[in-house]
């Protein structure tokens, strides 16, 4: 189990993951844009993709959660 | 000259042009959008007009609602500073014929800049050095040897289509072309569906080296002599000087002549009028150029305080159809001065940081000017670029300057955010920075923490 946060401050752009998929660690989970730039949030370890807790264009705090590996 | 204009930008580039336009006797107009609405650029303005929610496509890039706002304030004239519609030959035209002045270049020499190859063959033809490199696609490994041959190794390989670095290799050898040609050859096929790979030459470690160039729509054209920006991150630019410690003490005077009469070559060649900057490459002894910028630079506080030309007067003076007064032989340099972009953003990783400016307190001392878009209080939000001021620092020679500036940033207290502030300390404490042996990648190996 891990939850994979987002890094920074911004709005969602891209969700580059899909529930039950599974996934390595470094794969890209979800791009974040902020302040011009696209940042990409990558997978702390390997596993499956058990849920997805934020949309496109969604704004996002640093911490805020946005993928749950299991 | 103008009663009254409109101020197409936000932050502090709207705020400076505020501040020169008031002083002129113009009244002005700020466009904001709902996430600027606080910011000091706003209330400094004589007027100000919402334009749109806080994306900047809905906003500062919204022409129909910048349109609309110059309309209904009966603005005379536009100012774009730097970004957004700033280069926007089509909103030039567009108030043009609605009988509104475009404060930058004439429509024409804005599209002629644009267009990159076009732009290259523009200036060649003018005489001016460029990148060594093929003008067209390379059909195959044979041409790409020969080619390669002629510019000399290292030779970098460009897909065709690419950008950012990407379907870029370099090559050192022969050997190498042949396995790196093929390699992007592929990339750009399965990329974007193109064959083709450009070439050119490979420069390891230049030194970025830009000429500020003012002229007027009589064909009146001067330079305002070099900037140096060549300490960037994610290429772009983080400290910025004039002169460029690439020619201090004289160094290379020879060089560096022949770069201003390249640089004016270039603006010529592309019918340049009011005030632009012909940016170069510079690497082993040679200079080349790279780009000509259609408006005004963030960086053009350092050429002000060492020349005493006030850049933005005169884009206002200019583009009302006012002649150039000012003769080459009366630009001279005075000193030297440093710029410092303070970025929200992680010092060492450089990631985004906006958020509330808690604290805000900008230094004061001799030779400090800031010009800064927030104030203490203000939230800095995630929908623009990270810079939130510019510290510019003037002093006798580099290291005077050097030396007020390090004292400046040592007094910045932003607190709320992180900035790069320490990033700068960093540079400013560097040997070789302090050496002036600067190039584009210093940051890979300098300044750490």
């Amino acid at each position: 189990m891990a939850d994979v946060a987002a890094h920074i401050t911004g709005t969602v752009w891209k969700i580059e993951c899909k529930v039950g998929q599974a996934v390595n660690a470094g794969d890209t989970l979800v791009i974040l844009e902020s302040m011009k730039m696209e940042m990409p949030v990558e997978a702390t370890e390997g596993g499956t993709v058990k849920e997805i807790r934020c949309k496109e264009a969604q704004p996002v705090n640093e911490g805020d959660v946005l993928v749950v590996l299991g | 000259m103008f009663r009254k204009i409109l101020i197409a930008n936000r932050g502090e580039i709207a705020r400076r042009i505020n501040t020169v336009a008031q002083s002129m006797g113009m009244r002005t107009v700020a466009v904001y959008s709902d996430a600027d609405e606080k910011l000091p650029f706003v209330k400094e303005a004589d007027e100000a007009i919402r334009i749109g929610p806080a994306p900047a496509k809905d906003s500062y890039l919204n022409v129909e609602a910048i349109l609309e706002a110059v309309k209904k304030t009966g603005a005379e004239a536009v100012h774009p500073g730097y970004g957004f519609i700033s280069e926007n030959a089509q909103f030039a035209r567009t108030i043009s014929n609605a009988g509104v002045v475009f404060v930058g270049p004439p429509p024409e020499a804005m599209e002629r800049m644009k267009d990159k190859s076009e732009a290259r063959r523009l200036v060649v033809e003018a005489g001016v050095p460029v990148v060594p490199g093929t003008a067209t696609v390379v059909p195959d490994v044979k041409t790409a040897l020969e080619q390669a041959e002629q510019i000399g190794y290292p030779v970098l390989c460009k897909a065709a289509g690419g950008g950012g670095g990407i379907g870029m290799a370099v090559a050192q050898t022969p050997a190498e072309m042949e396995k790196v040609f093929r390699a992007c050859s592929d990339r750009a096929k399965a990329a974007f569906g193109r064959e083709g790979v450009y070439l050119e030459r490979y420069f390891p470690a230049p030194r970025h080296i830009e000429v500020q160039i003012l002229g007027d729509l009589k064909g009146h054209t001067l330079h305002v002599i070099e900037r140096e920006c060549s300490i960037q991150r994610r290429h772009q630019k983080v400290v910025e000087e004039a002169g460029a410690p690439l020619f201090q003490g004289g160094a290379d005077e020879p060089l560096r002549q022949q770069m201003f009469a390249a640089a004016l070559k270039a603006a010529r060649a592309f019918g340049y009028a009011n005030a632009g900057t012909v940016e170069f490459l510079y690497s082993e002894g040679g200079i080349y150029f790279i780009e000509m910028n259609a408006r005004l630079q963030v960086e053009h506080p350092v050429t002000e305080l060492t020349t005493g030309v006030d850049l933005i007067g005169w884009q206002f003076r200019i583009a009302a159809g006012e002649t150039l007064t000012l003769q080459q032989d009366q630009i001279e340099r005075t000193g030297h001065a440093l710029e410092f972009r303070i970025y929200a953003e992680d010092p060492i990783k450089y990631f985004p940081s906006p958020g509330p400016l808690k604290v805000y307190r900008p230094p004061t001392g001799a030779g400090v000017r800031i010009d800064s878009g927030y104030a203490e209080g203000d939230l800095v939000t995630p929908n623009y670029d990270p810079m939130i001021a510019k510290l510019i620092v003037s002093g006798t020679d580099r290291a005077d300057a050097i030396a007020r500036a390090t004292d400046a940033i040592d007094a910045f207290d932003i607190q709320g955010i992180k900035t790069n502030l320490p990033l700068h300390a960093r540079i400013l404490r560097d040997e070789t920075f302090r050496a002036g042996k600067i190039n584009t990648r210093f940051l890979e190996h300098h300044a750490k923490p």
